[in-house]
């Protein structure tokens, strides 16, 4: 395991998340630093969602501290964790989908909002300049995404892939330093993921973020992740290089399946 | 980029939203001057009766408008609204009613300070009922918003219910189950009550269409995800259900005005029902619907009266049956909930868009040498746009280019609902 470096974006430092008697998450260790795409993968139940609900504030480990840039968020409010800077999408799509595109980018970019909402009803001219310069931000990100075309379409009318994509539009829309991705390419077929590994390694670059990626996809995450962690049962069971974890005995038989490296051409 | 003066517009022009803001406001205030001169019409030629069901309907307006806010924008399922309309009533009764009444009906219990010293004009009677009632929903707010859907209701019908026994019970300031009586009839005017009518539909448009408005609807959405966004959920929530509150005092304060004699016995739980109704048939999410689903159901209500005073079609001979037009008028509900999912107007709100957009074409015409070199540059700042993006501005390709962008889309959020000449 890396040694924990005072300049990691995110460390997690011995987090433990226990729901009564179940064990979601034990004593688990995570620090990234700038720029880096970390992937995190495990069966299942593993505890992987559990971790980004520790991180994004929706849980309040029962032990362990989350240090965001060098401050403690430990069990802060999942709205002030957004503040801050940390952004997230969901396993099972959760855009407003009855709203245009634009108005989910829109409330990303609300949290950023410094007017009133009294000035916002008066719509007083600092409100008014405010509004203009969050809607063309919004739309100029909706562009830079290849989204503009879809800005006022209800969002849960799109396609799976780009209901996808317009979720982490959303999330870019609070303009984090970190982007926890959950699944992303869940229902993708293999042409679509690929089009997903594209754009993710594009926005790491583009936004200057740090991603960490939950996934099961093994072709994403071998071909984009510089590291990558396997959890199985709220443990960490090994962390390392794509090459490594597929050489780990125990990831394989916990997670890849006996037979994975023979059938696998990753 | 924010704070940016020399900021470059490119995907929605703020002159063309100013622009659109203006016409809007333009079409606005001669709608309004329009309903102006329709009131002051049907103020002196309407008998009594057809006004009493006119500003009746106005109430109901204030009334759907604001639990609209609260249950079809930020999607909170309250039932509260009889107990907000209940603390609003009492408060602007015992505010405007004269001294000699108070010292008249008060037989349980003398009135309480500082009643029984406080008078008011009409108006800050009103806006006082209003800011009570927004105390008591901030109050019952604190404990009972962290509740979703049907629990919610459950809990904000039980508030409503707890107003209306705590009013049976301290006679010193309610006068128990007798009631006020002898309210001033200030209401019973066609310009207070649509003229706060008018305000509510403003104000409220006004909250939703803003950029806060959208976490609003964010709630409504998907609480968890809206929250991972940045929305603060207890103030947002509180925001919401304070502001509807508000003008459901203000509609209550006016209720008790126009009907002129309160009690514990008008603020039941139907009254919450009724106003659900109206919300639900003209759609959760609409302000137009229901602004006119409120007119259409006090006036029908009334319409339908003549069916119960018994009639002959041909041989049929129907006798008097009290109670046949909520039969009829279910029956109506029933259809409407039928062939409308998603109530009259679903989540679609009425807009001026249509009419801008016709007098933009027509300005556009007139301009039509202009126009075509307009679109060809236009045509090379599209091909460009995102690497060309700052070179295209000094030349006549800019405002084209902008113009592109707002024309496909770019409205403002909040002056799409702007007010409606009501």
């Amino acid at each position: 395991m890396r040694a924990l470096a005072a300049t990691d974006v995110l460390r997690l430092d011995h987090i433990t998340m226990r729901f009564g008697g179940l064990l979601a998450v034990s004593d688990c260790n995570l620090a990234m630093a700038r720029g880096e795409l970390v992937g995190l993968i495990g069966p299942n139940g593993a505890g992987k969602t559990t971790v980004f609900n520790v991180i994004t504030g929706v849980y309040k480990p029962t032990s362990g501290r989350v240090l965001f840039e060098g401050r403690d968020i430990t069990g802060m409010r999942p709205d002030l964790v957004c503040g801050l800077g940390i952004a997230r999408t969901f396993q099972n799509i959760r855009l407003m989908k009855s709203l245009s595109v634009v108005d989910n980018v829109l409330i990303g970019h609300r949290v950023h909002m410094r007017s009133s909402l009294g000035s916002a009803v008066l719509r007083l001219p600092g409100y008014v300049r405010e509004e203009n310069l969050l809607y063309e931000e919004s739309l100029k990100l909706l562009d830079d995404l290849g989204l503009l075309k879809y800005k006022d379409t209800p969002a849960g009318s799109l396609p799976y892939g780009e209901q996808r994509r317009v979720e982490i539009a959303r999330a870019l829309a609070t303009r984090p330093r970190i982007l926890l991705l959950d699944e992303p390419a869940a229902g993708m077929n293999p042409y679509e993921s690929q089009m997903l590994v594209k754009f993710i390694r594009d926005v790491l670059t583009r936004f200057n973020l740090t991603i960490l990626l939950i996934e099961h996809d093994m072709s994403v995450i071998m071909e984009v992740c510089d590291r990558i962690m396997v959890l199985d049962h709220g443990e960490t069971i090994a962390e390392g290089t794509a090459a490594e974890i597929q050489a780990n005995p125990r990831v394989i038989e916990a997670y890849l399946g006996v037979g994975y490296k023979h059938a696998g051409n990753y | 980029m924010a704070g940016a003066i020399e900021h470059v517009f490119l995907y929605r022009d703020p002159s063309v939203v100013a622009r659109r803001a203006r016409l809007r406001l333009a079409c606005n205030l001669v709608s309004l001057a329009l309903a102006a001169v329709v009131v002051h019409w049907l103020q002196h030629n309407l008998g009594d009766y057809p006004l009493r069901i006119l500003n009746l309907a106005a109430i109901n307006v204030i009334l759907a408008v604001s639990l609209n806010l609260i249950y079809g924008f930020t999607g909170m399922f309250s039932l509260g609204h009889a107990g907000f309309m209940a603390v609003g009533a009492y408060v602007a009764a015992l505010l405007t009613l004269p001294q000699a009444t108070k010292d008249v009906i008060f037989l349980m219990a003398p009135l309480a300070w500082p009643f029984n010293v406080l008078s008011a004009p009409p108006i800050v009677a009103v806006v006082a009922g209003g800011i009570v009632a927004g105390l008591a929903a901030f109050l019952i707010g604190l404990p009972v918003l962290r509740l979703r859907g049907d629990y919610l209701g459950i809990a904000t019908l039980g508030f409503a219910e707890i107003i209306r026994v705590v009013a049976n019970n301290i006679p010193s300031i309610t006068n128990g189950a007798l009631g006020l009586k002898g309210i001033p009839n200030f209401a019973n005017n066609l310009w207070w009550t649509w003229g706060w009518a008018a305000f509510t539909v403003w104000f409220i448009a006004r909250l939703v269409g803003s950029v806060h408005g959208k976490a609003l609807l964010a709630i409504r959405e998907d609480e968890v995800a809206a929250e991972i966004m940045g929305v603060r959920l207890t103030y947002h929530k509180m925001i919401s259900f304070v502001t509807g509150a508000v003008f459901a005092g203000i509609g209550g304060a006016l209720l008790g005005s126009l009907i002129t004699t309160i009690d514990p016995k008008t603020f039941g739980f139907m009254l919450t029902f009724n106003i659900l109704i109206i919300v639900v048939a003209g759609g959760l999410g609409s302000i137009t619907g229901s602004v006119i689903t409120a007119l259409l159901y006090t006036v029908l209500l009334e319409a339908l009266r003549p069916i119960e005073a018994g009639w002959r079609l041909g041989p049929l001979a129907v006798p008097e049956i009290p109670g046949l037009r909520m039969v009829v008028f279910s029956l109506v509900l029933l259809v409407i909930i039928l062939f409308y999912q998603r109530g009259l107007f679903g989540g679609r709100e009425f807009s001026w868009d249509w009419l801008i957009r016709k007098l933009e074409r027509a300005a556009a015409g007139t301009a039509a040498t202009a126009g075509a070199v307009e679109r060809r540059t236009g045509a090379t700042a599209d091909a460009g746009a995102e690497s060309e993006a700052q070179a295209t501005r000094p030349g006549g390709g800019w405002s084209s280019t902008a113009g592109r962008g707002t024309e496909t889309g770019g409205r403002g959020g909040a002056s799409k609902r702007a007010p409606k000449g009501t």
